[in-house]
């Protein structure tokens, strides 16, 4: 006698048990701390703080404990936890101008005020699994330079700027919109496509990228220049009536020169891309400013040649990788009722057609 | 009958300094054919897209009798009405077949959706009527629930006739209905319009670079040139005797090909 | 858990969404755009039924969540567990007991009544979304009143199949105006959907919001000649003996045995108990 399978309760608290035994792992090893995420994992960190567009890294190494090292998941969280947060205002723009470099190249000029500082990147490293790092050893401390970097670091498009050889981004005053508080709806507007851009997840970002330059409505980047540092947030209180720094952040910010435009009445100049990112994210800023110069075709004056890093609500639509894996693991959720509506109908023509066939056999 | 089917007045289209087109009027009547000709860059395709609501025109009026409401300008209209209008008493077949289609749609289902846009509601009866319509523009009732990507180029512009025929419009625009077929597919196409046309007593504005065309198919004919229409008249009377120094180039250049 | 308001959400989220319900209710069928909120559950979830329970709940409600119309699936016991969690209302797995009914792909059987609500689950909102992949395209056909291209599907069906191949989210017209989509409900459940009580339709990662008010006339699309017909398996349920009942089929044996159930736990939970009342 059939009897109907109830417990889905009590699954799914022996799962979410099973779960925390698998997250804490062989108990003979040592428990990773969040402040080890924290310092030693900070590529991690930063992701999911730009993904999750929260600046927090002790949140976010928290919540990548948790997720057990499942970035989208530990985006998820973070999120989440943003929701319910109380908002108290907005700062004013930070100004990367200022931001105080740990590192700043061009691939456009040899060198520039403000010089050429690698910083503490992978780039020129060879790719060699280091099994001294397995032996867990104390390293030696860097070497200090003699004196310090310039304090002023001026961006390079400043100096193709005075030139007039670099297209001018237009100021406004106007407010940009908030992705997190309105639908997203089209045509969208560059900030608002900056802003999705700028959660969007690296890897679907860095395909889009990749394609462009592989000709799909390929814009000739170079980068005009990538700097890293830390920027001081302000923000109006108005109970003070005047405006008070209230932190620091770290950001990535790439600009772009791309391809350059003319017509028959305007002299050609330089285009722009540009990306933003919230900590030491470099594959993402650059990535970022490549889809957002692929985006502005239309405002450009270019041609819609039908790629997809051109097609706004393609781009825009995919780029969100929590809606994706929601979506995307939804279908593990039960579908048996639809399924067998579909069992149902397909039954049905099946027999239909069978019948539709012996009928004209026996015409024949 | 008092006033004209479609009453065309000074329409002009610029791009920056550029004439598309300029200074355009003509009326047009029930059950008339009118012909605009030209070389490419002469305008008429821009003008044929401006009278039918495709390209928004710098100065002008299209005034056409609605029958519920007399005559009234399409250009102010809004864009519901402009495509309930288009989708009954207008019609537009385009050059290029693929542009009037839907490729991933059957051929019954092609000349079906107009019928169901407008509240066909009985799938025998939209069938039945997509039968007949194929049959009159000769593609065989086997066909019906093939896609036009399985057809030939002169089928494809049939079906693409049919679908915008089925709802018995009272317009019809024509974007080079024969560019691009063989010779001898043009002249069988130019045929069925020819028929078509007569038996449903159809308006229409056929644009085209093919003197043949115009000959076989209109009644009056506008020529232009650089965006400016430099003669016009009866067809016969334009063709066998023109007056501009353009239209006898035109006519004369004609007899080479 | 105290730090978090009535239902998780602020109460300017709530009016957010309870504004776009009431567009929803003033123009049954259209879908209104609302900013989703990331929720604790993943889109693709239920989030956006969860944001439009926990906008029109309040403390005095009872609650029944049901998936696949069962009340102990494992995502229906989730989500019942989180508005336990922070709402804190009573819940039950009575239809007729409940004030608010979330529901994932089925409507219950028992008749709804004018002082209940039923939320339902959405993935896709727009019904033209599988013949028009752009969003634009499509605000603009139901702002025209397009749907041409909606029956041209069906009539590809027919002419395929002999039948209209759609057998779930079978898409209706409301009011004779707006084309919606019902959710993925089988097509035997679109019947139920001219009913009494109030239905809101939350789709989270899409962002949209739609309702329809009490007794709204919701006609599936169909020719005339080929009617739409509420189907379902031509059993009667092997535990209740309903006849009328959409059913589960179950695989009983690894020979491929199998019996038919009814979906809707509860009513066939009340059924079997009717049916042993009367015979004591």
């Amino acid at each position: 006698m059939y009897v109907a399978v109830k417990g889905g309760e009590k699954a799914i608290d022996n799962a979410h048990a099973w779960l925390a035994e698998e997250r804490r792992g062989d108990p003979s090893i040592d428990v990773l701390s969040v402040a080890q995420i924290r310092e030693q994992l900070s590529f991690a960190v930063n992701r999911v703080m730009a993904e999750g567009s929260l600046y927090d890294p002790q949140l976010a190494a928290l919540a990548i404990k948790q997720a057990r090292g499942d970035l989208i998941e530990a985006i998820f969280l973070l999120r989440a936890y943003r929701t319910t947060l109380p908002r108290f205002g907005t700062s004013h723009p930070i100004e990367t101008e200022k931001m105080s470099c740990i590192r700043r190249i061009s691939a456009t000029f040899k060198d520039a005020p403000g010089g050429q500082v690698l910083g503490p990147t992978f780039d020129y490293t060879h790719r060699l699994l280091d099994f001294k790092l397995a032996a867990d050893g104390d390293i030696e401390e860097a070497e200090l330079a003699s004196k310090p970097l310039d304090e002023a670091v001026p961006h390079i498009t400043n100096f193709l700027n005075a030139e007039g050889l670099i297209q001018q981004e237009p100021n406004t005053d106007t407010e940009p919109g908030d992705l997190t508080r309105e639908p997203l709806e089209l045509p969208a507007n560059r900030a608002l496509r900056l802003q999705s851009l700028a959660r969007g997840d690296e890897g679907f970002v860095l395909g889009m990228a990749y394609s462009t330059q592989r000709g799909y409505a390929r814009n000739h980047a170079f980068v005009g220049e990538l700097r890293i540092g830390d920027v001081t947030v302000e923000m109006d209180i108005p109970e003070l009536g005047f405006s008070i720094e209230i932190g620091e952040v770290e950001v990535t910010e790439c600009e772009t020169v791309n391809q350059f435009q003319g017509s028959k009445t305007e002299p050609p100049q330089f285009t722009r891309g540009y990306g933003l990112v919230l900590g030491q994210s470099e594959r993402k800023s650059i990535s970022m400013a490549l889809v957002d110069r692929a985006l502005r075709w239309k405002e450009l004056g270019e041609d819609n040649l039908g790629a997809p890093a051109q097609d706004e609500e393609f781009v825009l639509y995919h780029c969100d990788n929590i809606q994706a894996t929601g979506f995307l693991e939804h279908i593990k959720l039960p579908h048996y009722v639809d399924f067998q509506s579909e069992l149902e109908l397909i039954r049905k023509l099946r027999r239909e057609a069978q019948s539709h066939l012996q009928t004209q056999e026996a015409a024949e | 009958m008092t006033q004209p089917l479609l009453d065309v007045r000074g329409i002009a289209k610029f791009y920056g300094a550029r004439i598309g087109c300029a200074d355009v009027s003509f009326d047009l009547w029930p059950g008339e054919v009118m012909g605009i000709v030209g070389e490419s860059g002469s305008g008429k395709s821009t003008l044929l897209n401006c009278i039918a609501g495709h390209l928004e025109p710098d100065a002008g009026e299209v005034f056409f009798d609605t029958r519920v409401d007399g005559m009234k300008d399409t250009l102010l209209m809004s864009e519901p009405e402009r495509r309930m209008l288009s989708r009954t008493d207008w019609a537009f077949v385009h050059q290029h077949a693929r542009d009037g289609l839907r490729m991933s749609v059957s051929a019954g289902g092609n000349v079906g959706e107009r019928l169901m846009a407008v509240g066909a509601r009985h799938y025998g009866d939209i069938r039945a009527r997509a039968i007949d319509w194929l049959g009159r523009v000769e593609i065989s009732e086997s066909r019906i629930d093939d896609r036009p990507t399985a057809f030939s180029g002169g089928m494809q512009q049939r079906l693409q006739i049919a679908r915008n025929l089925v709802t018995g419009p009272r317009l019809v625009f024509m974007d080079e209905p024969t560019g691009g077929l063989d010779v001898s597919v043009q002249a069988r196409l130019l045929d069925l319009l020819r028929s078509l046309v007569r038996e449903m007593g159809l308006s229409a504005i056929i644009v085209t670079h093919d003197l043949a065309v115009v000959r076989l198919l209109a009644d009056r004919l506008m020529v232009m040139k650089d965006g400016h229409v430099v003669e016009a008249g009866l067809t016969d009377q334009v063709l066998d005797d023109p007056q501009h120094a353009y239209t006898q180039l035109l006519v004369s250049s004609v007899l080479q090909d | 858990m105290s730090e978090y308001n009535f239902a998780y959400l602020d109460e300017q989220t709530k009016r957010m969404i309870r504004r776009s319900i009431l567009k929803g209710l003033a123009i049954p069928g259209y879908q209104v755009p609302f900013a989703s909120r990331e929720m604790p559950m993943p889109y693709g979830w239920g989030t956006g039924g969860v944001q439009v329970s926990a906008a029109t709940l309040t403390p005095d409600d009872t609650l029944k969540v049901i998936d696949q119309g069962a009340d102990d699936t494992t995502n229906a016991i989730s989500i019942r567990k989180f508005f336990q969690k922070t709402a804190g209302v009573n819940v039950t797995e009575k239809t007729a007991e409940a004030s608010l009914i979330q529901t994932r792909h089925r409507i219950p059987e028992v008749t709804l009544r004018e002082d209940q609500i039923l939320v339902y689950q959405v993935p896709i909102p727009e019904p033209l979304r599988f013949l028009e992949p752009s969003e634009v395209e499509t605000r603009k056909m139901h702002a025209l009143e397009e749907y041409g291209l909606m029956h041209v599907k069906l009539y590809e069906d027919i002419s395929k199949h002999g039948a209209i191949a759609t057998s779930y989210a079978y898409p209706v017209r409301v009011e004779g105006r707006y084309v919606m989509d019902p959710s993925p409900i089988p097509k035997f459940d679109n019947p139920k959907m001219e009913m009494a009580a109030v239905q809101l339709f939350g789709a989270g990662r899409e962002q949209r919001i739609y309702a329809l008010p009490p007794y709204t006339e919701v006609i599936s699309l169909d020719f005339e000649d080929y009617p739409f017909e509420a189907s379902k398996a031509d059993h009667a349920c092997d535990l209740c003996g309903a006849e009328n009942s959409y059913l589960d089929e179950v695989i009983i044996d690894d020979q491929g045995g199998r019996i038919f159930v009814c979906s809707d736990t509860d009513f066939c939970t009340s059924c079997q108990d009717q049916t042993k009342e009367e015979a004591a």
